[in-house]
């Protein structure tokens, strides 16, 4: 599946929660906006079906080298509050050897003076802020996002033709 | 004093060994099955009444925290609709580490009794404490009450992602680790964890 058809399960659940809740996700017209219930108010819509999460454990590609990567497994019930952080019991430096994950990339401990620290900065503390688990959803919106390599293919290509 | 006592453990031991003189032997006999069929059966009772998840919340410790905290665990609510109660986990099934267990949890009624952990913030300090107990006894018992339900030899890896069948082809089948020592956490909030093997 073509990853710019994956759309982040945030990302998802925002747009569902401000979107109709029609049965099937497509996308909403313009003219409907502003109406997006999309039901009379006495009358409660079924909503979509839940979507399933990808748990396929296979790294998906960055649809641009900044993207924070996304998650390929489910992280139903993981705790990450100030007593805990699920995700570092594998993603640690020192748990890697154990769980064959990645690890979290050293800028994770870096505060923004780029001092390093011991601990993940406070600031990156919550996995869940950038990293997203995907969904296996149909695209809500169209996007027309083109990846930086693809624009430099594009631009090669032209000079070629000249 | 003690020889007071002497002779009053005396006196009894005389009369359990003369022959009744008043009571026939069907009587005594008859009558000693049918007791002993209402105390054991009451014992029993009372045994399988404390072993409900009523029981366990009828204390508001376990009601306002971990029963809470248990709820939203895919152990309380799931698609196949098989629901993990309290001693299903936290009491051995097998009769005679049950009554040990149950032994063990005489401690937890001096904790009521005196409140120990009365209040969410008194829970919170314990918390700790409290985990390690579990943890300590999953680990000594290879964590028996999981493997009650989920079995090792019934295991379809096929079925399972890719990492959780690793793990447990490799970790669990050689017996290096067992079911707790990666599932903490998995029906109640976790404490800190500083410094705990593997986090």
């Amino acid at each position: 599946m073509n990853p710019l058809l994956r759309i982040s399960a945030a990302a998802l659940v925002s747009v569902t929660l401000t979107s109709s809740f029609n049965a099937t996700a497509e996308a909403i017209p313009a003219d409907k906006i502003a109406t997006l219930r999309e039901a009379p108010l006495n009358v409660e819509p079924t909503p979509p079906v839940m979507q399933k999460v990808i748990n396929s454990d296979v790294k998906e590609v960055r649809n641009y080298p900044m993207q924070p990567p996304v998650i390929p497994h489910k992280i139903d019930g993981y705790q990450v509050n100030l007593k805990v952080n699920k995700c570092m019991s594998c993603h640690a430096r020192t748990r890697t050897g154990d769980s064959q994950a990645p690890m979290v990339s050293v800028t994770h401990y870096m505060d923004r003076e780029n001092n390093f620290l011991a601990e993940l900065s406070p600031r990156r503390y919550f996995c869940t802020q950038c990293h997203v688990p995907q969904l296996d959803a149909k695209l809500l919106v169209p996007n027309d996002f083109v990846d930086m390599d693809t624009l430099i293919k594009a631009d090669i290509n032209k000079e070629a033709e000249h | 004093m003690i020889a007071k006592l002497l002779a009053t453990l005396k006196k009894i031991w005389v009369v359990l060994r003369k022959p009744s003189v008043h009571y026939s032997l069907g009587f005594l006999t008859l009558g000693g099955f049918i007791a002993g069929v209402i105390f054991w059966g009451g014992f029993n009772t009372a045994l399988s009444v404390s072993n409900t998840e009523a029981f366990c919340i009828s204390c508001h410790e376990m009601e306002n925290n971990v029963y809470q905290e248990l709820q939203s665990t895919i152990h309380f609510t799931n698609r196949s609709g098989v629901r993990a109660t309290c001693p299903d986990c936290h009491v051995p099934h097998n009769w005679t580490d049950k009554i040990a267990r149950k032994m063990q949890a005489s401690k937890e009624v001096w904790g009521k009794v005196f409140g120990t952990i009365n209040t969410p913030e008194k829970f919170e300090a314990k918390r700790r404490e409290l985990a390690e107990h579990e943890w300590a006894r999953l680990k000594a018992n290879d964590s028996l009450e999981c493997r009650n339900c989920h079995n090792f030899d019934y295991m379809d890896f096929t079925r399972q992602s890719q990492r959780a069948a690793n793990m447990h082809s490799t970790s669990l089948a050689s017996g290096e680790k067992t079911c707790i020592d990666c599932h903490k956490g998995i029906a109640h909030q976790l404490p800190d964890m500083q410094g705990v093997e593997g986090w």
